[in-house]
């Protein structure tokens, strides 16, 4: 009776500090937890903030004389040389006719991209019965009115230290008043490529590149990956061999990437002769990369699925492959999936391997296939944040939130399909 | 040496044999096709030698002198027992003692684990089934094995019997899959229970009915002995009830070698009884003498609950 009490007591007198320790832990979580939503809170508002305005661009609007003595001077219309952007310009002046000399005439031209008068080519090339009419278009402004429309650029600032005069901006204002100015979706963003004009530039060339390189990143690195993970689970003796791969497998997911590309740059271009800046190349060196990471998602797939499945088909006489690909694979499959994708998601994310092999280029036009120079969506950014003009800082946020939402999409659709093909047992 | 008299003609033999008899000649009984080396000495380092009978009428597979070793690990040693056609014998014995082992060994399920290493004779209808020639897929169509905890692929109930029959290439069209199928299940109790859904996954079967499945699952690939080794350890006693009343009628037909921690169960079920001690065969002989009156120490002490 008496040790009874004595041990109930002890317990007694132990359970504060029991509880305190508890407590304390709990809090430590809690408050490890908060810093990381912070963090993630902070980064997402940043990033929505400063990128939400790229998706809409200053459009000015302007009536356009198509006359027939600049554009077919000799009565022959021939668009790649007729002067397009004597049209704009004519325009702007009649528009804001107190610019007279040459100076305040430049300073006025700068106000329209010159992105106008490809807008004002590709119209009359698709319909050459307009030459002759007066056109109301809204054409696209330049990245510094765009940037002043935005609030970026400070009109109180001294003038010296702003990309815009004085006598600009108040002709962007007289032109606003006169509702000439608007707001308007900026699909260039979806539909061009790289340019040197920030309010002409795209990701579509970048997102094209991104698409082929995982396209052949994908072929080639999951059917790769799950047959070496099959081999090494189910048909290697274990052995000092197996046992190097499994340790060289594991070191080379830690590899860090820029090594992939230098090995991609040695093997794909220099020795195999294969293009440089091409998807293709991109993709081969991003399977490197992405094989372990398969390799060791499958193996982990592969050993979850439990043994009493292969004996009961073992038992019933199955052999060693109809045990692997009757009743292991498919419910090793989620697993493998979800291996994949995540991958994937690696893949499409890294640049530092296509720095290496020449996809950092400039590339203006949207790759059309495997062996066409491109670059991807995270190496753009990078080049974007790298460029002097404001207006691609937003640019750079934008293409930031498109490669997220496609990585959201990519796990969201990892998340589906193992939830999907899981079964029970 | 230590040898057995063994001829296929030997008796029921009414007399439990305390030791096996000792004589220095290979005896080769003329009926049997192959020539078994008389059973060699049941010498352990505890000096044990098996008692009772190791042999029994109409044997179907025999055992002589297996040993087993886990790498390093002798965990069968000498273990000679026969096992007879249409009868059900089981293997008993305190956790570890290697009954499962040795039954793991009858269909070569062994040859999964890379360390283990069985050396000794097994026969199944006079053939070595550890010959080189033989195929262990093959074997195991004709030796079953049913598990401890039932395993139905998680797959639907039909495909679960189907598959056994699918993969030997047994039926040649669809309706003699179907036949199949709902024959096995028949004999195996469930068809009543499952036939309005095939369809539903076998997994979602309580699990009574799945160990049913699974031993349907066996028959239908239509083998000559069927393994269980505890199959009723994971189920509740009515569930087992319904499993030892199908074994019953599966020992009509087949050659039943089953593993159990429950002596009722092993009294229950099999005509001749096994006792595995440390990796040796102490005590082999017709139920009613181990459980009555059993010749070896360790027997003893175990069914009567001293050990275990």
């Amino acid at each position: 009776m008496s040790t009874e009490r004595t041990t109930l007591e002890r317990v007694e007198a132990g359970l504060a500090r029991r509880r305190r320790k508890e407590l304390l832990f709990k809090l430590t979580g809690m408050f490890a937890t908060a810093i990381g939503v912070v963090f993630l809170g902070v980064f997402f508002t940043t990033l929505i903030v400063k990128g939400s305005s790229a998706f809409q661009q200053t459009f000015l609007k302007l009536d356009i004389e198509l006359s027939e003595a600049v554009l077919a001077p000799d009565g022959e219309l021939d668009v790649r040389y007729a002067d397009f952007d004597g049209l704009v310009r004519t325009a702007l002046r009649a528009q804001l006719p107190e610019a007279t000399s040459r100076v305040d005439r430049r300073a006025l031209y700068r106000l329209v991209s010159v992105g106008a008068s490809y807008q004002l080519r590709d119209l009359v090339a698709t319909n050459p019965e307009l030459v002759g009419t007066t056109q109301t278009l809204w054409v696209p402004a330049s990245s510094n009115v765009d940037m002043f429309i935005k609030g970026d650029i400070d009109a109180e600032a001294d003038e010296a230290l702003r990309p815009l005069s004085d006598q600009q901006i108040s002709w962007i204002r007289s032109l606003d008043e006169a509702g000439r100015i608007d707001m308007r979706f900026n699909s260039a963003l979806f539909s061009n490529g790289d340019s040197r004009e920030p309010e002409l530039a795209g990701i579509k060339g970048a997102v094209m590149g991104s698409f082929y390189m995982l396209l052949v990143t994908i072929t080639l690195s999951f059917p790769i990956g799950v047959a070496a993970a099959i081999y090494l689970e189910e048909f290697a003796p274990k052995s000092r061999w197996s046992d190097l791969i499994e340790v060289n497998i594991n070191n080379l997911a830690a590899v860090p990437s820029i090594v992939f590309g230098l090995l991609g740059l040695a093997v794909f271009i220099n020795w195999m002769g294969l293009p440089r800046s091409a998807a293709l190349v991109g993709g081969l060196v991003l399977t490197l990369l992405t094989l372990p990471v398969i390799i060791i998602a499958s193996r982990a797939a592969i050993k979850a699925v439990p043994p009493s499945i292969r004996e009961a088909a073992l038992g019933l006489g199955a052999s060693k492959m109809q045990v692997v690909f009757h009743h292991v694979l498919p419910l090793a499959m989620p697993g493998m999936l979800t291996g994949a994708i995540i991958g994937m998601s690696r893949a499409l994310g890294e640049s530092a391997p296509l720095l290496m092999i020449g996809m950092v280029a400039f590339i203006v036009d949207v790759p059309g296939g495997f062996t066409d120079p491109a670059t991807a969506l995270p190496v753009q950014i990078y080049l974007w944040a790298d460029s002097p003009e404001r207006a691609f800082t937003e640019r750079t946020s934008a293409a930031i939130i498109v490669l997220l939402g496609f990585l959201l999409v990519m796990n969201f659709a990892a998340v589906i399909l193992r939830k999907r093909m899981e079964r029970k047992w | 040496m230590t040898m057995t008299a063994m001829t296929e003609t030997s008796t029921d033999n009414p007399e439990p044999i305390p030791a096996p008899v000792t004589g220095s000649s290979k005896e080769v009984p003329v009926s049997r096709e192959i020539v078994l080396p008389a059973y060699p000495g049941q010498h352990t380092e505890l000096g044990e030698k098996t008692v009772g009978n190791v042999t029994c009428d109409n044997p179907f597979m025999i055992a002589e002198d297996v040993n087993v070793y886990y790498g390093d690990n002798h965990a069968i040693q000498h273990v000679s027992l026969e096992i007879g056609k249409k009868q059900v014998i089981a293997l008993i014995g305190p956790s570890g003692c290697g009954k499962s082992t040795f039954l793991r060994c009858l269909n070569r399920m062994n040859d999964t684990i890379e360390t283990a290493r069985v050396t000794g004779l097994i026969t199944l209808d006079g053939e070595d089934i550890y010959r080189k020639e033989q195929d262990p897929v093959a074997l195991r169509a004709r030796v079953g094995m049913v598990f401890q905890k039932p395993n139905p692929f998680p797959k639907s109930i039909y495909d679960n019997v189907a598959y056994g029959p699918r993969i030997h290439g047994l039926a040649v069209d669809r309706a003699e899959l179907d036949n199949i199928v709902f024959s096995s299940l028949e004999r195996a109790g469930l068809l009543k229970e499952v036939k309005d859904r095939l369809d539903e996954p076998g997994t979602s079967l309580s699990g009574g009915q799945q160990q049913r499945l699974c031993i349907a699952r066996t028959i239908a690939v239509n083998p000559e002995v069927i393994l269980m080794d505890e199959p009723c350890s994971a189920l509740d006693p009515i569930a087992t009830a319904r499993i030892e009343d199908l074994m019953d009628e599966l020992s009509e037909d087949y050659a039943i070698v089953i593993v159990t921690h429950s002596m009722q169960q092993a009294a229950r079920v099999s005509k001749r009884v096994a006792y595995f001690h440390l990796g040796l065969l102490v005590e082999v002989d017709e139920t009613n003498k181990i459980f009555t009156n059993p010749q070896h120490k360790l027997t003893e002490d175990y069914i009567t609950g001293r050990i275990g």
